[in-house]
Protein backbone atom coordinates (compact mmCIF):
# COMPACT_ATOMS: atom_id res chain seq x y z
CA UNK A 1 0.00 0.00 0.00
CA UNK A 2 1.35 3.65 -0.87
CA UNK A 3 1.63 6.27 1.88
CA UNK A 4 -0.99 9.09 1.55
CA UNK A 5 -2.62 11.05 4.03
CA UNK A 6 -5.67 8.54 4.24
CA UNK A 7 -3.95 5.42 2.88
CA UNK A 8 -1.13 4.63 5.35
CA UNK A 9 1.38 1.85 4.35
CA UNK A 10 1.50 0.18 8.46
CA UNK A 11 -2.50 -0.18 7.38
CA UNK A 12 -2.17 -3.41 5.25
CA UNK A 13 -4.92 -5.79 5.91
CA UNK A 14 -6.39 -6.93 3.11
CA UNK A 15 -3.64 -6.27 0.77
CA UNK A 16 -2.38 -8.17 -1.58
CA UNK A 17 0.96 -10.19 -0.42
CA UNK A 18 3.22 -13.16 -1.35
CA UNK A 19 3.49 -16.36 0.82
CA UNK A 20 3.99 -16.24 4.82
CA UNK A 21 7.65 -16.55 5.18
CA UNK A 22 8.70 -19.54 7.56
CA UNK A 23 11.90 -18.28 8.99
CA UNK A 24 12.29 -17.64 12.69
CA UNK A 25 15.18 -16.51 15.05
CA UNK A 26 15.84 -16.22 18.77
CA UNK A 27 16.58 -12.77 20.05
CA UNK A 28 19.76 -11.30 20.37
CA UNK A 29 20.64 -9.46 24.32
CA UNK A 30 20.29 -5.98 23.01
CA UNK A 31 17.32 -6.87 20.93
CA UNK A 32 15.40 -7.93 24.61
CA UNK A 33 16.71 -4.98 26.04
CA UNK A 34 15.09 -2.91 24.02
CA UNK A 35 12.06 -4.75 24.13
CA UNK A 36 12.53 -4.46 28.12
CA UNK A 37 12.69 -0.77 27.76
CA UNK A 38 9.99 -0.34 25.75
CA UNK A 39 7.89 -2.31 28.51
CA UNK A 40 9.70 -0.78 31.70
CA UNK A 41 9.16 2.84 30.02
CA UNK A 42 5.08 1.82 29.65
CA UNK A 43 5.07 0.94 32.82
CA UNK A 44 6.71 3.89 34.30
CA UNK A 45 4.50 6.24 32.75
CA UNK A 46 7.00 8.22 30.68
CA UNK A 47 6.00 6.72 27.52
CA UNK A 48 2.89 4.74 25.44
CA UNK A 49 2.20 1.61 23.21
CA UNK A 50 0.64 4.21 20.87
CA UNK A 51 3.63 6.50 21.03
CA UNK A 52 5.42 3.70 19.53
CA UNK A 53 3.25 2.73 17.04
CA UNK A 54 3.01 6.41 15.89
CA UNK A 55 6.64 6.82 15.46
CA UNK A 56 6.48 3.71 13.74
CA UNK A 57 4.05 4.43 11.09
CA UNK A 58 5.52 7.84 10.33
CA UNK A 59 8.87 6.14 10.10
CA UNK A 60 7.28 5.06 7.08
CA UNK A 61 7.47 2.14 4.64
CA UNK A 62 11.03 2.00 3.55
CA UNK A 63 11.87 1.85 7.52
CA UNK A 64 9.48 -1.34 7.24
CA UNK A 65 11.40 -2.87 4.65
CA UNK A 66 14.94 -2.17 5.47
CA UNK A 67 15.40 -2.31 8.77
CA UNK A 68 14.59 -4.97 11.28
CA UNK A 69 12.14 -5.26 14.10
CA UNK A 70 14.28 -4.26 17.00
CA UNK A 71 16.44 -1.80 14.99
CA UNK A 72 13.04 -0.11 14.51
CA UNK A 73 11.84 -0.09 17.69
CA UNK A 74 14.88 1.22 19.11
CA UNK A 75 14.40 3.95 16.85
CA UNK A 76 11.07 4.84 17.62
CA UNK A 77 11.90 4.37 21.65
CA UNK A 78 14.33 7.28 21.16
CA UNK A 79 12.08 9.16 19.61
CA UNK A 80 9.53 9.59 22.51
CA UNK A 81 12.23 9.48 25.12
CA UNK A 82 13.91 12.91 22.92
CA UNK A 83 10.28 14.45 22.78
CA UNK A 84 9.23 13.47 26.45
CA UNK A 85 12.72 15.13 27.69
CA UNK A 86 14.20 12.44 29.18
CA UNK A 87 17.54 13.25 27.66
CA UNK A 88 19.08 15.73 25.26
CA UNK A 89 19.59 15.04 21.59
CA UNK A 90 23.49 16.64 22.92
CA UNK A 91 23.07 13.86 25.97
CA UNK A 92 22.45 10.95 23.47
CA UNK A 93 25.68 11.92 20.54
CA UNK A 94 28.10 12.23 23.89
CA UNK A 95 27.03 9.06 25.02
CA UNK A 96 27.02 7.01 21.87
CA UNK A 97 30.25 8.56 21.13
CA UNK A 98 31.36 7.13 24.63
CA UNK A 99 29.69 3.99 23.60
CA UNK A 100 32.05 3.30 20.17
CA UNK A 101 34.83 4.25 22.33
CA UNK A 102 34.53 1.26 24.13
CA UNK A 103 35.23 -1.13 21.84
CA UNK A 104 34.49 -2.78 18.39
CA UNK A 105 31.86 -5.47 19.62
CA UNK A 106 28.78 -5.42 21.45
CA UNK A 107 30.14 -7.01 24.72
CA UNK A 108 33.04 -4.59 24.53
CA UNK A 109 30.81 -1.84 24.10
CA UNK A 110 27.90 -2.54 26.53
CA UNK A 111 30.60 -3.08 29.12
CA UNK A 112 31.09 0.65 29.93
CA UNK B 1 14.25 -19.00 24.06
CA UNK B 2 18.26 -19.29 24.40
CA UNK B 3 19.21 -18.74 27.88
CA UNK B 4 23.15 -19.33 27.49
CA UNK B 5 23.58 -15.40 28.46
CA UNK B 6 22.96 -16.58 32.29
CA UNK B 7 25.81 -19.40 31.71
CA UNK B 8 28.77 -18.17 30.51
CA UNK B 9 31.20 -15.26 31.62
CA UNK B 10 33.94 -13.98 29.38
CA UNK B 11 36.93 -13.77 31.15
CA UNK B 12 36.22 -9.77 31.70
CA UNK B 13 33.01 -11.27 33.12
CA UNK B 14 30.41 -10.08 30.83
CA UNK B 15 27.86 -12.59 29.47
CA UNK B 16 29.21 -14.33 26.38
CA UNK B 17 26.54 -14.72 23.28
CA UNK B 18 28.34 -15.28 20.09
CA UNK B 19 25.60 -12.03 19.19
CA UNK B 20 27.72 -9.92 21.18
CA UNK B 21 31.02 -10.56 19.85
CA UNK B 22 30.12 -9.63 16.33
CA UNK B 23 30.43 -6.25 14.61
CA UNK B 24 28.82 -3.36 16.65
CA UNK B 25 25.92 -1.61 14.62
CA UNK B 26 24.40 2.12 15.28
CA UNK B 27 21.81 0.37 16.44
CA UNK B 28 23.63 -1.66 19.42
CA UNK B 29 25.29 1.70 19.72
CA UNK B 30 21.95 3.39 20.35
CA UNK B 31 20.51 0.80 22.63
CA UNK B 32 23.46 0.80 24.98
CA UNK B 33 23.16 4.91 25.24
CA UNK B 34 19.50 5.05 25.79
CA UNK B 35 19.94 2.36 28.04
CA UNK B 36 22.80 4.05 30.23
CA UNK B 37 21.12 7.32 29.94
CA UNK B 38 17.29 5.69 31.04
CA UNK B 39 18.95 4.35 33.95
CA UNK B 40 20.79 7.44 35.07
CA UNK B 41 17.41 9.80 34.37
CA UNK B 42 16.30 7.34 37.37
CA UNK B 43 13.21 6.10 34.89
CA UNK B 44 14.55 2.35 34.79
CA UNK B 45 17.20 0.54 37.15
CA UNK B 46 19.69 -1.98 35.33
CA UNK B 47 18.27 -4.68 37.73
CA UNK B 48 14.69 -3.73 36.89
CA UNK B 49 15.91 -3.95 32.73
CA UNK B 50 17.46 -7.65 33.38
CA UNK B 51 14.28 -8.69 35.51
CA UNK B 52 11.88 -7.29 32.60
CA UNK B 53 14.48 -10.10 30.08
CA UNK B 54 14.46 -12.29 32.76
CA UNK B 55 10.48 -12.46 33.07
CA UNK B 56 9.92 -12.21 29.34
CA UNK B 57 12.35 -15.26 28.73
CA UNK B 58 9.81 -17.07 31.29
CA UNK B 59 6.94 -16.78 29.11
CA UNK B 60 6.26 -19.06 26.48
CA UNK B 61 3.79 -21.41 24.86
CA UNK B 62 4.14 -23.86 27.69
CA UNK B 63 1.77 -21.53 29.70
CA UNK B 64 -0.86 -21.11 26.98
CA UNK B 65 -0.86 -24.80 26.43
CA UNK B 66 -1.43 -25.24 30.21
CA UNK B 67 -4.03 -23.23 29.97
CA UNK B 68 -5.90 -24.84 27.11
CA UNK B 69 -5.17 -28.15 28.87
CA UNK B 70 -6.93 -27.38 32.13
CA UNK B 71 -10.03 -26.15 29.95
CA UNK B 72 -10.17 -29.48 27.87
CA UNK B 73 -9.83 -31.30 31.47
CA UNK B 74 -11.99 -28.88 33.76
CA UNK B 75 -15.69 -27.47 32.11
CA UNK B 76 -15.56 -25.12 35.32
CA UNK B 77 -12.27 -23.66 34.19
CA UNK B 78 -12.77 -23.80 30.61
CA UNK B 79 -16.06 -21.68 31.22
CA UNK B 80 -13.91 -18.84 33.19
CA UNK B 81 -11.51 -18.70 30.53
CA UNK B 82 -13.95 -18.10 27.74
CA UNK B 83 -15.30 -15.39 30.53
CA UNK B 84 -12.47 -13.79 31.45
CA UNK B 85 -8.70 -15.41 29.88
CA UNK B 86 -6.92 -13.13 32.23
CA UNK B 87 -8.36 -14.11 35.33
CA UNK B 88 -8.08 -17.47 34.52
CA UNK B 89 -4.49 -16.89 33.65
CA UNK B 90 -4.53 -15.26 37.05
CA UNK B 91 -5.81 -18.48 38.49
CA UNK B 92 -2.96 -20.84 36.71
CA UNK B 93 -0.16 -18.78 38.67
CA UNK B 94 1.13 -16.63 34.97
CA UNK B 95 1.49 -13.14 35.81
CA UNK B 96 0.33 -11.40 32.32
CA UNK B 97 0.78 -8.04 33.86
CA UNK B 98 -2.57 -5.56 32.78
CA UNK B 99 -2.50 -7.57 29.68
CA UNK B 100 -6.55 -8.30 28.70
CA UNK B 101 -6.66 -11.59 27.19
CA UNK B 102 -9.73 -12.83 25.35
CA UNK B 103 -9.84 -17.57 24.75
CA UNK B 104 -11.88 -17.77 21.78
CA UNK B 105 -12.64 -21.82 21.42
CA UNK B 106 -12.60 -23.93 18.29
CA UNK B 107 -15.38 -26.30 17.96
CA UNK B 108 -16.58 -28.37 15.43
CA UNK B 109 -18.13 -26.02 13.36
CA UNK B 110 -15.83 -22.55 14.07
CA UNK B 111 -12.29 -22.18 13.93
CA UNK B 112 -10.47 -19.20 15.22
CA UNK B 113 -7.43 -17.15 14.03
CA UNK B 114 -5.87 -14.20 15.09
CA UNK B 115 -3.83 -11.85 13.37
CA UNK B 116 -2.89 -7.85 13.48
CA UNK B 117 -3.16 -6.48 10.69
CA UNK B 118 -1.71 -2.92 11.96
CA UNK B 119 1.14 -3.68 13.91
CA UNK B 120 1.68 -7.03 16.00
CA UNK B 121 -0.20 -7.52 19.23
CA UNK B 122 -0.05 -10.87 20.41
CA UNK B 123 -0.34 -12.29 23.62
CA UNK B 124 3.14 -11.61 24.48
CA UNK B 125 3.02 -12.01 28.67
CA UNK B 126 1.26 -15.20 27.89
CA UNK B 127 2.88 -17.11 25.31
CA UNK B 128 6.16 -14.81 24.86
CA UNK B 129 7.25 -13.07 21.64
CA UNK B 130 5.51 -13.20 18.78
CA UNK B 131 7.29 -15.76 16.22
CA UNK B 132 8.50 -13.50 13.41
CA UNK B 133 5.90 -14.52 10.70
CA UNK B 134 3.42 -13.24 12.79
CA UNK B 135 5.10 -9.65 11.86
CA UNK B 136 5.09 -9.69 8.51
CA UNK B 137 3.25 -8.10 5.89
CA UNK B 138 1.63 -11.57 4.21
CA UNK B 139 0.70 -12.75 7.00
CA UNK B 140 -1.07 -9.03 8.26
CA UNK B 141 -1.98 -8.22 4.72
CA UNK B 142 -3.79 -11.78 3.81
CA UNK B 143 -5.03 -13.64 6.40
CA UNK B 144 -8.20 -10.74 6.97
CA UNK B 145 -8.87 -11.09 3.55
CA UNK B 146 -8.21 -15.10 2.21
CA UNK B 147 -7.40 -16.88 5.59
CA UNK B 148 -8.11 -20.27 4.48
CA UNK B 149 -5.58 -19.57 1.70
CA UNK B 150 -3.22 -18.62 4.35
CA UNK B 151 -4.39 -21.45 6.87
CA UNK B 152 -3.64 -23.93 3.97
CA UNK B 153 0.08 -22.47 3.30
CA UNK B 154 0.45 -23.33 6.83
CA UNK B 155 -0.84 -27.12 6.58
CA UNK B 156 -4.02 -26.64 7.70
CA UNK B 157 -6.97 -26.54 5.28
CA UNK B 158 -10.48 -26.42 6.49
CA UNK B 159 -13.68 -28.18 5.02
CA UNK B 160 -16.34 -25.69 3.90
CA UNK B 161 -19.06 -26.30 6.69
CA UNK B 162 -16.23 -24.75 9.24
CA UNK B 163 -16.96 -20.92 9.74
CA UNK B 164 -13.48 -19.02 10.11
CA UNK B 165 -13.32 -16.12 12.77
CA UNK B 166 -10.67 -13.92 12.05
CA UNK B 167 -9.49 -11.97 15.11
CA UNK B 168 -7.91 -8.76 14.05
CA UNK B 169 -6.06 -7.67 17.58
CA UNK B 170 -6.59 -3.35 16.50
CA UNK B 171 -7.06 -2.25 19.84
CA UNK B 172 -6.66 -3.18 24.17
CA UNK B 173 -7.39 -6.84 23.63
CA UNK B 174 -5.16 -9.50 22.93
CA UNK B 175 -6.23 -13.44 22.16
CA UNK B 176 -5.58 -16.86 22.20
CA UNK B 177 -7.31 -19.77 20.23
CA UNK B 178 -8.19 -22.78 23.01
CA UNK B 179 -7.87 -25.31 19.50
CA UNK B 180 -10.38 -28.36 19.89
CA UNK B 181 -9.27 -31.86 21.63
CA UNK B 182 -7.91 -34.09 19.82
CA UNK B 183 -10.14 -37.54 19.20
CA UNK B 184 -8.48 -40.52 21.49
CA UNK B 185 -6.95 -38.44 24.32
CA UNK B 186 -9.83 -39.43 26.70
CA UNK B 187 -7.48 -41.47 28.92
CA UNK B 188 -4.32 -38.43 28.87
CA UNK B 189 -3.66 -36.14 31.96
CA UNK B 190 -3.39 -32.83 31.86
CA UNK B 191 0.14 -32.96 31.20
CA UNK B 192 0.43 -35.08 28.46
CA UNK B 193 -2.73 -33.06 27.03
CA UNK B 194 -0.53 -29.92 27.41
CA UNK B 195 2.23 -31.39 25.39
CA UNK B 196 -0.24 -31.68 22.34
CA UNK B 197 -0.52 -27.58 22.09
CA UNK B 198 1.51 -26.26 20.10
CA UNK B 199 2.09 -22.04 19.81
CA UNK B 200 0.54 -22.38 16.11
CA UNK B 201 -2.57 -24.10 17.09
CA UNK B 202 -3.57 -21.13 19.97
CA UNK B 203 -2.21 -18.35 17.51
CA UNK B 204 -5.25 -20.21 15.09
CA UNK B 205 -2.82 -21.29 12.27
CA UNK B 206 -2.66 -25.09 13.55
CA UNK B 207 -4.34 -27.34 15.16
CA UNK B 208 -3.52 -30.03 18.62
CA UNK B 209 -2.96 -33.53 17.14
CA UNK B 210 -2.73 -36.90 19.42
CA UNK B 211 0.29 -38.45 18.89
CA UNK C 1 -22.44 5.78 20.67
CA UNK C 2 -21.86 4.66 24.86
CA UNK C 3 -23.90 1.96 25.06
CA UNK C 4 -24.19 -0.10 22.30
CA UNK C 5 -25.77 -3.53 23.17
CA UNK C 6 -24.51 -7.08 21.76
CA UNK C 7 -26.11 -7.51 18.34
CA UNK C 8 -26.56 -3.80 17.41
CA UNK C 9 -25.86 -3.26 14.27
CA UNK C 10 -23.40 -0.66 13.62
CA UNK C 11 -21.54 1.49 10.74
CA UNK C 12 -17.71 2.09 11.04
CA UNK C 13 -17.10 5.87 10.24
CA UNK C 14 -15.50 6.29 6.57
CA UNK C 15 -13.19 8.89 7.38
CA UNK C 16 -9.45 9.12 6.61
CA UNK C 17 -7.55 11.09 8.99
CA UNK C 18 -3.52 10.92 8.34
CA UNK C 19 -2.87 10.42 12.23
CA UNK C 20 -2.25 7.37 14.55
CA UNK C 21 -5.47 5.63 14.45
CA UNK C 22 -6.23 1.83 15.39
CA UNK C 23 -9.52 1.51 12.70
CA UNK C 24 -8.45 -0.39 10.15
CA UNK C 25 -9.06 0.96 6.86
CA UNK C 26 -10.29 -2.21 5.42
CA UNK C 27 -13.16 -1.81 8.12
CA UNK C 28 -14.43 1.80 7.18
CA UNK C 29 -17.37 2.69 5.85
CA UNK C 30 -18.46 -1.39 6.55
CA UNK C 31 -20.98 -2.50 8.40
CA UNK C 32 -21.03 -4.97 11.22
CA UNK C 33 -22.86 -6.52 14.40
CA UNK C 34 -21.47 -5.16 17.89
CA UNK C 35 -20.08 -8.55 19.53
CA UNK C 36 -19.69 -7.23 22.79
CA UNK C 37 -19.07 -3.92 24.57
CA UNK C 38 -15.29 -4.44 26.43
CA UNK C 39 -16.02 -1.17 28.92
CA UNK C 40 -14.05 1.96 28.41
CA UNK C 41 -10.18 2.45 27.17
CA UNK C 42 -7.89 5.45 26.91
CA UNK C 43 -8.04 7.15 23.01
CA UNK C 44 -5.17 5.42 21.77
CA UNK C 45 -5.42 8.97 19.39
CA UNK C 46 -4.54 11.27 22.35
CA UNK C 47 -2.20 8.60 23.92
CA UNK C 48 -0.01 8.42 20.82
CA UNK C 49 0.69 12.29 20.54
CA UNK C 50 1.29 12.57 24.14
CA UNK C 51 -1.67 13.99 25.55
CA UNK C 52 -3.82 12.92 28.21
CA UNK C 53 -6.32 10.52 27.30
CA UNK C 54 -10.11 10.38 27.19
CA UNK C 55 -11.62 6.76 27.99
CA UNK C 56 -14.55 5.78 25.53
CA UNK C 57 -16.20 2.57 25.19
CA UNK C 58 -14.24 0.40 23.34
CA UNK C 59 -16.58 -2.74 21.10
CA UNK C 60 -15.65 -5.64 19.61
CA UNK C 61 -17.50 -5.61 16.31
CA UNK C 62 -18.43 -9.28 13.87
CA UNK C 63 -18.21 -8.56 9.98
CA UNK C 64 -19.23 -11.17 7.67
CA UNK C 65 -16.37 -11.78 5.22
CA UNK C 66 -18.90 -11.14 2.44
CA UNK C 67 -19.94 -7.62 3.46
CA UNK C 68 -16.08 -7.12 3.26
CA UNK C 69 -14.99 -8.40 0.41
CA UNK C 70 -17.27 -8.95 -2.15
CA UNK C 71 -14.95 -11.50 -4.16
CA UNK C 72 -14.44 -14.05 -1.39
CA UNK C 73 -15.40 -17.47 -2.17
CA UNK C 74 -16.38 -17.92 1.75
CA UNK C 75 -18.75 -15.57 2.45
CA UNK C 76 -20.11 -16.40 5.76
CA UNK C 77 -16.58 -16.55 7.62
CA UNK C 78 -16.18 -13.60 10.14
CA UNK C 79 -13.65 -10.66 11.24
CA UNK C 80 -13.94 -9.14 14.53
CA UNK C 81 -12.41 -6.22 15.30
CA UNK C 82 -12.08 -3.86 18.65
CA UNK C 83 -13.61 -0.36 17.11
CA UNK C 84 -13.89 2.29 19.87
CA UNK C 85 -16.84 4.13 19.90
CA UNK C 86 -16.54 7.52 18.12
CA UNK C 87 -15.54 5.31 15.19
CA UNK C 88 -19.18 4.16 15.23
CA UNK C 89 -22.55 4.96 13.98
CA UNK C 90 -25.09 2.40 14.95
CA UNK C 91 -27.46 1.92 12.24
Amino acid sequence: MSDSPGNRWHDMGGDVAGPVPGDDHDFALWEKRVDALVILAGLKGVFTVDGLRRVLEDMGEEAFETLTYYERWVAALNQNMLETGIYSVAELGERMEAVRARGTTYAEAADG
Amino acid sequence: MPHDHHDHLSPSGHPYRPDQDTGLTDWQVMEIAIRELMIEKEIVTAAEVQNQIDAMDARSPAQGAALVARAWTDPAFRDRLLTDGSAACAEMGFDVGPMRLIAVENTDSIHNVVVCTLCSCYPRNLLGLPPDWYKSRAYRSRTVREPRRVLSEFGLDLPADVTVRVHDSTADMRYIVVPARPEGTSGMDEAALAALVTRDSMIGVGIAKAG
Amino acid sequence: MDNLAPGTSVRVRAMRPPGHVRTPGYLRGRIGIVERALGPFPNPEQLAYGHAAARLPLYRVRFRMGDLWPSTETPDDTLDAEIYAHWLEPL
